[in-house]
């Protein structure tokens, strides 16, 4: 892409790519040194664009360098240990070849991954965000419900804002945001489900992206449940067309959705057992054989961790 | 026929006191009047999900007054082939050719949209060669075409008009062959990567789909005479299938549909990707929210993209640079090569990691069999398919692997439209009805 079509799109889109430059170069550099020093990077890569999102990035990303390396940890940019807040681990990964209980003869096999999604984002967040979450927050706390009690936190992260919402309020948020003049997220284009077996308490995450149509602009919310109890109330009266995704969500990964007008399933058959995109539901397959030889299916093939 | 093709209705505990009838296969006058004779107005027919004018495995569930569809209901899930959980067994690589098979009649948008959603979670959105998007922008857009004809054609067809059906998959094969010329592949192509392309264009590829375009141009002229005024078109197709806006925006519809409506919202222009910023083209509406302004609308984007696709040509004539990011961690390691059999792996590249390079060698194998790992976190990528919208939903967990690939399909979401749009209508709207929202069920099920 020549420079000057780079300029002209980021000047379409707006200002809210502007602060997540630094750390997306910061990222990419470490691309590149990844496949050479192993895996440990990589925590700290996920770390970065969510503590990077500040408005003094270039000044933050270096001081916090560091101790992102050290402890895998996001720190905050501006150093107090009390604003830390839990990170989202969404797994801890051991070895580099996904192979267990063999004679570790690769050297990798001490290797400890902690796969970490990236964190919640101080403010500002940059360009329209803040005015999507200040309008947002004033809404809530005019209904009674409150920002705090209905926001769990704000996550932006190449260039998209992720609202994480209390599933208690969703309904609420969503009406919100299709029905005030200066938010206007009336389209919605569905919801989609992804399950972290490792992040307990908080297994099934149900992701739901909307649009604004008259302001240009886009976000996603995202609500996490736990899996033994995956009830999340349904957004049809506020969405009619997340009435076919929401069955599909729940086919695929068992969320309830409360007040759904008729939750069935739509892909799978009616009477078909389990939830077949979630974590601990096999791929299935079976060994092909072919000229004598027999190749695995894809579940059973040596990977990378 | 003698087989009698309405039978008594079934008695279960659920139906008790409610009379239902089945009807399959045979005349359909030869059902009414068995139907009269049991004495009952209303019944269902389940049409599909082996019927030739439901443009795939679709189940419509109609319910009948005489000639009225008083309730009509879609069953989908007869193609669900679980690609989605696949590609969490594969490489980001290898996604591509999983994500081509789920809308058949249009699969370089989903590999577009699939590439830009990992190249943006690698953050090397803006290292993408500009020739790469020039070529994506290219085969989206003779691919936009392709769709579309199949859209009008098939309508057509299931309209009895055969004409209509031929002209359109004519026109079609000149498009068909460039994608065989350049990947390789008629459909199912696997050739957006991420990084760029899988291949540059080959020796005379722009002149050729130069001379297909006025191929193409002079077969849509056709479609256009035999279409637009055709009296018996009209009257199938006007009023038929009305959704207007507040409908469209209420079910998530995109695309075609929601530009019947008169809304131009098109995510080529709203969210810009490979550079449609900088071609120009419009986006056609209509007002009238019925069949025959989604056709109009169809035919009027084959032009705009006949446009988008000139200006590709001259952008590719003029630069010719690379078609593969410039960072050999991600990067493809070879270009394909044509050998005497065929398109495959470049003897260069064999001769040189087997023979003078074992770094290469490493290199090569780490990439093909390891892949790259991608940064933890989660994208949205749409783009403009034919049929709408089109969402991806990557999430990375650091790995080598997608870690959850969702396909937002237009398809999928545009079908819940099916309700509104047929009930009220004659029977034989609903073909009609069904066939301008352009289901592809392969996107549908995925």
């Amino acid at each position: 892409m020549s420079d000057d079509v780079t300029d002209e799109k980021k000047d379409d889109v707006g200002a809210p790519h502007a602060p997540v430059t630094a750390p997306k170069d910061a990222t990419r550099d470490e691309q590149a040194t990844t496949a050479t020093t192993g895996d440990k990077a990589d925590a700290a890569q996920a770390a970065k664009p969510g503590a990077g999102a500040t408005s003094d990035a270039a000044a933050a990303q270096s001081a916090t360098a560091a101790a992102l390396e050290a402890g895998s940890q996001n720190v905050p940019a501006d150093d107090t240990v009390a604003a830390r807040t839990p990170l989202e681990v969404v797994d801890v990964r051991h070895g580099l070849f996904g192979v267990h209980g063999s004679g570790d003869t690769s050297g990798y096999g001490g290797l400890v991954t902690t796969v970490v999604l990236p964190g919640p984002s101080e403010r500002p967040y940059g360009g329209w965000f803040d005015e999507v979450v200040d309008v947002l927050t004033e809404l809530l706390d005019a209904s009674g419900t409150g920002y705090a009690n209905a926001v769990e936190h704000v996550v932006v992260d190449r260039g998209e804002l992720t609202l994480h919402v209390h599933r208690e309020h969703l309904v609420e948020v969503t009406r919100h945001l299709r029905d005030d003049h200066d938010l206007r997220f009336e389209l919605s284009l569905g919801v989609s489900g992804v399950h972290y077996p490792h992040e307990t308490g908080r297994e099934l995450h149900a992701v739901y992206h909307v649009v604004s149509v008259t302001h240009g602009r886009r976000l996603r919310l995202e609500v996490a449940v736990p899996d033994e109890d995956p009830h999340v109330p349904s957004t049809v009266s506020v969405y009619p067309a997340n009435d076919w995704h929401e069955r599909e969500t729940f086919d695929f990964f068992g969320i309830v959705f409360d007040g759904h007008p008729g939750l069935a399933r739509i892909e799978m058959p009616d009477d078909w057992p389990g939830h077949p995109q979630r974590k601990d539901y096999p791929l299935g397959g079976i060994p092909v054989e072919y000229k004598g030889a027999t190749i695995p299916p894809a579940d059973q093939r040596r990977s990378y961790s | 026929m003698s087989t009698t093709h309405a039978t008594g209705h079934i008695v279960d505990d659920e139906t008790a006191g409610i009379p239902s009838f089945e009807a399959s296969g045979g005349d359909w006058s030869q059902i009414a009047e068995e139907a009269a004779r049991l004495g009952e107005e209303r019944i269902v027919v389940n049409m599909g999900p082996q019927h030739p004018s439901t443009h795939g495995v679709l189940r419509l569930m109609l319910e009948i007054d005489g000639e009225t569809v008083t309730e009509a209901r879609a069953g989908i899930g007869y193609l669900h082939t679980g690609i989605e959980k696949n590609m969490e067994f594969r490489t980001w690589t290898q996604g591509v050719t999983f994500c081509t098979r789920m809308d058949y009649v249009a699969p370089l948008f989903q590999e577009a949209a699939y590439c830009l959603g990992v190249e943006k979670l690698l953050g090397i959105t803006d290292d993408i060669p500009q020739r790469a998007s020039d070529i994506r922008v290219l085969m989206m857009e003779l691919n936009r075409i392709t769709s579309h004809l199949v859209c009008i054609a098939t309508g057509g067809n299931e309209l009895g008009a055969t004409t209509i059906m031929t002209v359109g998959f004519t026109a079609r094969e000149e498009i068909l062959k460039i994608f065989e010329l350049v990947t390789g592949l008629r459909m199912n192509n696997a050739y957006i990567r991420p990084g760029g392309v899988a291949q540059d264009l080959p020796p005379g590829a722009v002149q050729q789909t130069r001379d297909a375009l006025v191929q193409v141009r002079h077969y849509v002229r056709q479609l256009e005479d035999l279409m637009l005024a055709n009296p018996i078109l009209h009257l199938r197709t006007k009023g038929v299938g009305y959704l207007g806006l507040a409908g469209c925006m209420a079910l998530g519809i995109t695309g075609p549909m929601l530009r019947s409506a008169g809304l131009p919202y098109d995510a080529r222009k709203t969210d810009p990707y490979c550079g449609y910023e900088t071609y120009d083209f419009d986006v056609p509406t209509s007002q009238d929210a019925d069949a025959w302004g989604r056709i109009v609308v169809r035919l009027e984007e084959i032009y705009q993209s006949m446009r988008i696709v000139e200006q590709a040509l001259d952008r590719l004539e003029k630069n010719p640079g690379p078609v593969m990011v410039g960072d050999k961690k991600i990067a493809w390691p070879a270009q394909l090569a044509i050998g005497t059999d065929g398109m495959g792996n470049s003897l260069d590249h064999i001769r040189e990691i087997m023979g003078t390079s074992m770094e290469a060698l490493i290199h090569h194998f780490k990439l093909v069999t390891e892949g790259f790992r991608v940064p933890a976190g989660q994208v949205f990528q749409t783009v403009e398919h034919p049929r709408g919208e089109l969402g991806v939903h990557l999430v990375s967990d650091g790995g080598t692997r997608p870690y959850r690939a969702h396909f937002r399909d237009p398809s999928f979401n545009n079908l819940q439209a099916t309700s509104i749009i047929c009930e009220g209508g004659q029977v034989a709207d609903v073909v009609v009805a069904v066939a301008s929202i352009d289901p592809v069920l392969g996107g549908v099920d995925r």
